[in-house]
């Protein structure tokens, strides 16, 4: 029974060897602030943080996340980033939204003022089918108000 | 009053005469230009709840002793079930009901058999894999010429003529004759399809679905289990995209409604990506052999195409002729369009289906044209404008496309300078396209309008916001008209038992069908406010209005609102409206051009686009806020089709090749062009109390053409297939070389 730490709470979670955390984050612990797109890495939508680094929650199995601190979009409810995001109209379904936050968080957090490039290059792995990516661009080029 | 009149319905194209009562419209037009909150930019009214994720999508449904199905889906294009046997699976841990066989001929890769619920999803499918089928594998049928020889159509062919096409060819200076392919690409909407159906009476079903169309679900299931349409609720409060792909309930909810019924308990059908790639519908492959002649002086004499959609199993008949015969005032035109069936997955309506194929087509047959009559395009365009419809005669309701062109003009004019920026491998070229398309929208439509004690407003309407603002676009409507900031405004939507019949949002029809009604709704239950506050004050009605949240009197007096609305306690103000007809003998268009910029390395066929321009003509904005939002989504999925995307399918086998997004390349942020967008934002003076018309689809229409121009302008090539694959790019470049060896691709001394 692995116990994992999310935005700062201890569960103790029931998961059969090989179960993703990203599943345990949405079935188990009600944190369906991240999305499950493609279940198979390659769309960014259920990205979280461990340890502050982006990874792929659909990818990562829940027994390797052990001691580590796991962060969600609703850990990062309050960062300035969503505003940004409202801002800017850089989302329009929704569905990608949450990844591209805890994905762009980690961005700004290692680097608060990226250039286009450097954001272009952080952002590219998480997929938003609606296109809203230059609004993207903008909010966290503006995320600091 | 309520008036029966019989009128034409419209939605992607297809028209429908139908009996329909509608109750007259009667307000006056807003002057043109912003007002309080309408024609300004407005943030999402829901976009903090999605942007901290605690909007709830069917996906993060969760019913109480709810199962999870899944779907064994046929591996074969074609091929019979020869016998299925489900009863290990029956058997397996966790499993509570089986269904199957779902039916005996399968005529697609990723077509349902049998479906299997258990408590949990992994339990599901570790069920799934017990399944015993054998199968009788059949000859598929794959290629769509090979279809329409051998007349395997999905309707009859269309053949529509005006004119005389041959003396128009035959006064024709020149002509010009090409073959176009377009390719078939897939919505990949990031929420997969999916529903659950819950059974809360033997006779009374409940449906959360990720959906375009609550009302149609609502209609279609209650039919598929002969339930009084009212017995059955459909449900859709936020929703993870659709692009058109999301109008039908289809198997996975029948599978659940199913399923839920032999157990008793809640089930959810969720496609996986890869069914997602395999099973949800796709926007067609094409082949247009198109054929132009114009005079010397840019008349186009006789425009003719022969139009082959690759429809696959099931599915419509998009009109990919349909560009052809309404862009321009061509007085001869015939063509002919043709649905192949075929062992592929059933089209679904993506996003100006047809139109955006078709554009492709004739645009850049246009621009051949305007090139071998050593025309400017931009000005060939402007010869051959059409000042009505040229199909039938009948007036636009407003067209400002001659306004959309001057005002691409300025980034036409860049033509020179960018093409001086090429650079050794590096040509550069710039290249515009037309757009036509639909977008009038339609009754019915109704919306009701709530107003509290506490002076703050709910639209109420059983609509649905599938990503594109339509919802925020409402609360502004509503806002506008009571006179109230648009943070005094709610919208609840998206649950067929919460609010009166609303139309599909599909069609770039939410705001033209939604907007009215909810103006009118807005509106009534002003002149409710307004006729208390008249007995209240003891003044004359006509001397009161809403503003700025407060009641206002014409010798300068004002009150908050909540003075009048304070006296209702738990009374309410309830306003109703609905959309009115459409304007009689008109025809409602929407209207535009986009200039494209691009870079190609001639040594290896890399394609860029650094720069799109998008002039478009859709009435009145309400949030020119999200509509740049929509220009820019629509102009990044045109990329995707123009130059990445392609459902590649193994040509003996018919199966699909690109189950994954790695494999089926959708365009990410580091793909992305300078993105200018113009609104024209003239209200259509005959098109309701709003004079707005949709924006969701005439983005994606001409910026394949616009690219493929711009290539051309680059390079001297003629890309006439998509994707641009750098093969593509490389063979329209060697063929170009061998036809004038001395213009086209060799790098810069």
């Amino acid at each position: 029974m692995p116990e994992v730490r999310v935005n700062g709470q201890e569960y103790a979670v029931e998961a059969e060897v090989g179960t993703s955390l990203a599943h345990v984050l949405r079935e188990q612990l009600g944190l369906t602030g991240t999305k499950v797109a493609c279940n198979e890495g390659h769309c960014g939508a259920c990205t979280v943080q461990l340890d502050g680094v982006p990874i792929l929650s659909c990818l990562t199995l829940v027994h390797t996340v052990e001691g580590r601190e796991v962060t969600t979009i609703e850990g990062l409810r309050d960062h300035p980033l969503v505003d940004a995001f409202v801002r800017a109209d850089a989302l329009q379904c929704g569905f990608c939204t949450p990844g591209q936050i805890v994905s762009a968080a980690a961005l700004v957090e290692a680097n608060p003022d990226p250039s286009r490039e450097e954001i272009r290059h952080g952002m590219a792995g998480n997929i938003c089918r609606c296109g809203t990516y230059p609004k993207i661009e903008e909010a966290i080029s503006s995320w600091q108000g | 009053m309520a008036r029966l009149i019989k009128t034409e319905k419209e939605v992607e194209g297809r028209y429908t005469d139908t009996w329909i009562v509608v109750e007259e419209d009667t307000l006056d037009q807003w002057p043109e230009g912003p007002r309080d909150s309408v024609g300004r930019p407005a943030t999402r009214i829901d976009g903090l709840q999605r942007a901290r994720g605690e909007a709830r999508y069917t996906a993060d449904i969760q019913l109480p002793g709810m199962l999870h199905a899944a779907v064994l889906r046929g591996p074969y294009a074609h091929a019979r079930v020869k016998r299925l046997d489900l009863e290990a699976a029956r058997e397996a841990p966790g499993v509570r009901g089986v269904l199957g066989p779902i039916q005996e001929e399968v005529g697609y890769p990723g077509q349902a058999v049998a479906a299997v619920a258990a408590d949990t999803l992994a339990q599901a499918e570790a069920a799934l894999a017990l399944v015993e089928v054998q199968w009788e594998e059949l000859e598929p049928l794959l290629d769509p010429d090979e279809a329409v020889a051998r007349d395997a159509l999905v309707s009859d062919a269309r053949t529509s003529e005006r004119g005389d096409v041959e003396r128009g060819f035959a006064e024709a200076d020149v002509i010009v004759e090409a073959e176009y392919r377009t390719q078939s690409v897939l919505h990949n909407s990031m929420e997969t399809h999916q529903a659950i159906c819950e059974w809360e009476a033997r006779d009374r079903l409940t449906v959360y679905i990720s959906t375009q169309f609550v009302w149609g679900i609502r209609e279609q299931v209650a039919e598929h289990y002969e339930l009084p349409p009212d017995q059955v609720r459909v449900v859709c409060r936020f929703m993870g995209g659709g692009f058109g792909s999301k109008n039908s309930p289809d198997d996975y909810t029948y599978i659940a409604a199913d399923l839920a019924r032999e157990t008793g308990r809640p089930v959810k059908c969720a496609l996986t990506r890869r069914d997602e790639n395999l099973a949800a519908g796709h926007r067609n492959a094409t082949i247009q052999r198109l054929r132009a002649g114009a005079r010397s002086d840019g008349t186009i004499t006789a425009l003719e195409g022969d139009f082959v959609n690759a429809t696959g199993w099931g599915g419509w008949v998009s009109s990919t002729g349909g560009p052809m015969e309404l862009l321009y005032g061509c007085e001869s035109v015939r063509i002919t369009e043709r649905g192949a069936k075929l062992n592929s997955s059933p089209m679904k309506a993506f996003r100006a289906p047809g139109f955006v194929e078709g554009t492709f087509g004739l645009e850049c047959l246009i621009d051949e044209l305007a090139a071998k009559l050593g025309l400017d395009p931009l000005e060939f365009r402007r010869r051959n404008h059409s000042e009505h419809d040229a199909v039938d005669g009948r007036p636009f309701s407003s067209k400002n496309l001659l306004e959309c062109y001057t005002r691409a003009q300025p980034h036409w004019e860049r033509r020179e300078q960018v093409r001086a920026s090429s650079d050794g491998p590096w040509k550069r070229g710039v290249g515009l396209a037309s757009q036509i398309w639909y977008g009038g929208g339609g009754p019915p439509s109704y919306a009701w309008v709530r107003v509290g004690a506490h002076g703050r407003a709910v639209v109420v309407t059983a609509m649905q916001d599938i990503g594109t603002g339509s919802a925020t676009a409402m609360a502004q409507i509503a806002a506008e008209e009571l006179g109230l900031p648009v943070d005094h405004v709610d919208v609840s939507l998206g649950d067929t038992a919460r609010g009166p019949y609303a139309s599909i949002s599909a069609g770039s029809s939410t705001i033209p069908s939604m907007g009215p009604a909810v103006r009118a709704a807005a509106a009534d239950a002003a002149r409710q406010i307004i006729e208390i506050a008249a007995q209240r004050f003891e003044l004359e009605e006509r001397v009161l209005s809403l503003h700025g949240g407060r009641i206002v009197s014409a010798d300068g007096g004002s009150w908050p609102i909540e003075e009048i609305t304070g006296l209702l306690e738990d009374g309410q103000i309830l306003g109703k409206g609905s959309r009115g007809p459409n304007p009689t003998g008109m025809r409602v268009l929407t209207f535009g051009v986009q200039v494209a910029e691009v870079a190609v390395d001639v040594e290896t066929g890399e394609v860029r686009v650094d720069r799109i321009a998008a002039i478009h003509d859709v009435g009145r904005v309400i949030n020119p806020l999200g509509a740049s939002s929509q220009v820019e989504g629509g102009i990044i999925q045109g990329l995707g089709h123009t130059l990445s995307e392609e459902r590649l399918l193994d040509p003996r086998t018919g199966a699909v090749l690109t189950q994954t997004l790695d494999s089926y390349r959708m365009p990410t942020i580091a793909d992305v062009p300078e993105i200018v967008t113009d609104l024209v934002d003239i209200p259509d003076a005959h098109l309701t109390n709003l004079g707005s018309k949709g924006l969701g689809e005439p983005p994606i229409v001409p910026t394949a053409a616009a690219i493929a121009n711009a290539i051309r302008d680059a390079t001297g090539a003629d890309v006439r297939s998509l994707p641009i694959t750098r093969e593509e790019m490389l063979r329209a470049l060697r063929e170009a070389r061998e036809r004038r060896p001395e213009r086209v691709g060799a790098p810069a001394a």
